[in-house]
């Protein structure tokens, strides 16, 4: 018996459906289109150039100046430190989860990784202002412990999950017959690990340590409680810092709407967006092309 | 012999080295709670705040988490929910699929600030709202909406085939199926993946920063135009903005511990209804 009011339903819920998955489409056109609408004035007044410098003193009686480096390099060196604490332990523990450790150890240890994902960035933060950056300062003789340094530690401490989970996944869809024959062949456990488990495994290993930085340069609330929230071109890990996301977070508050400052954070965002997007595209492209399992 | 000796003390440096990770997360965790306990007090959950955060409570920063989550889970979760049934249950491969599966991949990379940024632009200032609790919540639906893709796409997928195509051979249209004998069994799981939206949302600081917080707001809001005050952001400023910011430790360790169990009793909660509905359905 044909129901003509069911094809018609039918119909509505696919166009419904249709509309609802475009969404995510419409989202990330909206992203781009608004952070350009507010951040195009600028190209021409006081014009693209002026953000090329290494000063940024945004209220200033005499010149505001918008030179990004001081951000860009911040952002930089704090996501190169914290690179160089998350990746050890991320790939390590990750190694250890997925090729050493027993069931049962995996399954108690693992929450606690999933714990560290779950902690908001806010509290990492202030553990990191009231508790890392005195234990920083004390232990390195540092005038201050608010430096590019506890901002590094505790950010690698937050990419850490992200790339444990991601490099587990390439580790585990590694097929066992390389491993048997590493083992048949006489090798020991340890020299199967290094040699042919995490060499198979490497593409997915960068993709992981790529998509943990794209979640560093976009952290921002532990990074602008614990850098010092000074601007300034430096490569020196135990100076103070001041990252892209910190800055746009803390004067984005006090900046008076459609004023040069406004619209120089909103280029600030561009950067963030485009260098995060670029990122990810990467370790997606490399995930996908590398991936054993799929 | 000397490999094997190798072998082992490597495999001990590795076991050290994840052992050390474990107890830095440990440590975290239990100086929150160990110097936020103290402060905690029915007052201090009940109360508004008294001389700008100084004493007094957190009741209203409170309440403006669980509005703006709300708001936000109530904006995501339809949207949410019906793109993945689009992408499990009708897509065919293709340039706009692709186009779909690109797009939440890229959102889900988007820093925080950003959506903060475009939160602004668009729902602050664009569409008029002001920093309010509705511009606060749709940034952040904006935010989770990847995670419920992701997670609900995995909740249908895992109901086996077998089941669509028994209803289809009864006569049931691709809808029926869906709604009667598809989204049923796939609840749980896009429950689980709602709630970890939940807890995200509740935790972050910078795209309410830009959108909806206020610092210092003793009265609770009384339309979705007002501003809030939030857990994170309270103790953002608590912690970094006060003028005496050294001696109100306290009500900073509080505000820390309050917001870490509710975050992480929400994602406790989404772990356990996981695990529940594994052992539910067993296919």
């Amino acid at each position: 018996m044909p129901r003509p009011r069911t094809k018609w339903t039918e119909r509505c819920v696919e166009v419904t459906l249709v509309v609802a998955a475009s969404t995510s489409i419409i989202l990330v056109g909206l992203i781009f289109l608004f952070l350009f609408r507010e951040a195009a004035p600028f190209v021409q007044h006081p014009g693209l150039s002026s953000l090329m410098g290494d000063r940024w003193i945004p209220v200033s009686f005499q010149k505001e100046q918008f030179g990004i480096y001081p951000l860009v390099t911040g952002s930089i060196l704090v996501t190169a430190i914290a690179t160089v604490v998350a990746v050890p332990f991320g790939v390590i523990g990750a190694v250890y989860l997925s090729e050493v450790a027993r069931p049962a150890e995996t399954e108690t240890l693992k929450p606690f990784i999933e714990l560290l994902a779950g902690i908001p960035s806010v509290v990492i933060g202030f553990f990191g202002l009231v508790v890392l950056a005195p234990f920083v300062k004390a232990a390195f003789g540092l005038e201050t412990g608010l430096n590019a340094f506890t901002g590094g530690l505790l950010l690698g401490l937050m990419a850490i999950p992200t790339i444990m989970s991601v490099s587990e996944d390439a580790l585990r869809s590694v097929p066992a017959s390389y491993k048997q024959a590493s083992l048949a062949l006489g090798g020991n456990q340890i020299q199967t690990i290094w040699r042919i488990t995490v060499p198979a495994a490497l593409p997915g290993i960068v993709a992981a340590v790529m998509l943990g930085m794209g979640r560093v340069i976009g952290e921002t609330m532990a990074v602008m409680m614990v850098t010092g929230d000074a601007a300034q071109t430096t490569f020196k890990p135990f100076e103070s810092v001041r990252t892209m996301t910190a800055t746009i977070a803390a004067e984005m508050g006090e900046v008076p709407f459609g004023s040069d400052h406004y619209r120089a954070l909103f280029w600030v965002g561009i950067i963030l967006l485009v260098a995060t997007f670029l990122l990810n595209i990467v370790a997606q492209r490399v995930l996908k092309r590398y991936s054993v399992r799929q | 012999m000397r490999q094997r000796s190798n072998g082992f003390l490597a495999i001990w440096a590795m076991r050290i080295i994840f052992y050390l990770l474990v107890s830095s997360v440990g440590i975290i965790v239990l100086d929150i709670l160990w110097k936020g306990l103290p402060s905690i007090s029915l007052s201090f959950l009940l109360d508004s705040p008294r001389r700008s955060g100084a004493e007094g409570g957190i009741f209203p920063a409170i309440v403006g988490t669980v509005y703006l989550v709300t708001g936000a889970i109530a904006a995501a979760l339809p949207l949410g929910i019906a793109s993945a049934v689009y992408l499990s249950e009708y897509a065919k491969q293709g340039l706009f699929t692709r186009g779909v599966r690109f797009a939440i991949i890229t959102l889900a990379g988007v820093p925080s600030v950003v959506f903060g940024l475009f939160g602004l632009g668009l729902f602050v200032i664009f569409l008029g709202f002001g920093a309010s609790v509705l511009a606060g919540s749709l940034t952040l639906a904006c935010m989770i909406l990847p995670t419920i893709i992701v997670a609900s796409e995995e909740a249908l997928q895992a109901v086996p085939r077998e089941l669509r195509e028994a209803s289809l051979a009864l006569g049931a249209t691709r809808w029926q199926t869906i709604w009667r004998s598809v989204l049923p069994y796939s609840v749980s799981g896009i429950m689980t993946g709602s709630i970890l939206g939940i807890g995200r949302a509740a935790g972050e600081t910078a795209p309410i920063l830009l959108t909806a917080a206020a610092f210092f707001l003793p009265n609770l809001p009384e339309s979705p135009f007002d501003q809030v005050m939030a857990l994170p952001y309270h103790l953002y400023i608590l912690a970094t903005q006060h003028p005496e910011a050294a001696k109100v430790r306290g009500m900073q360790y509080g505000t820390a511990l309050v917001l870490l169990v509710l975050v992480l009793g929400i994602n406790m909660a989404a772990i356990l209804l996981r695990g529940r509905f594994r052992k539910k359905y067993r296919w």
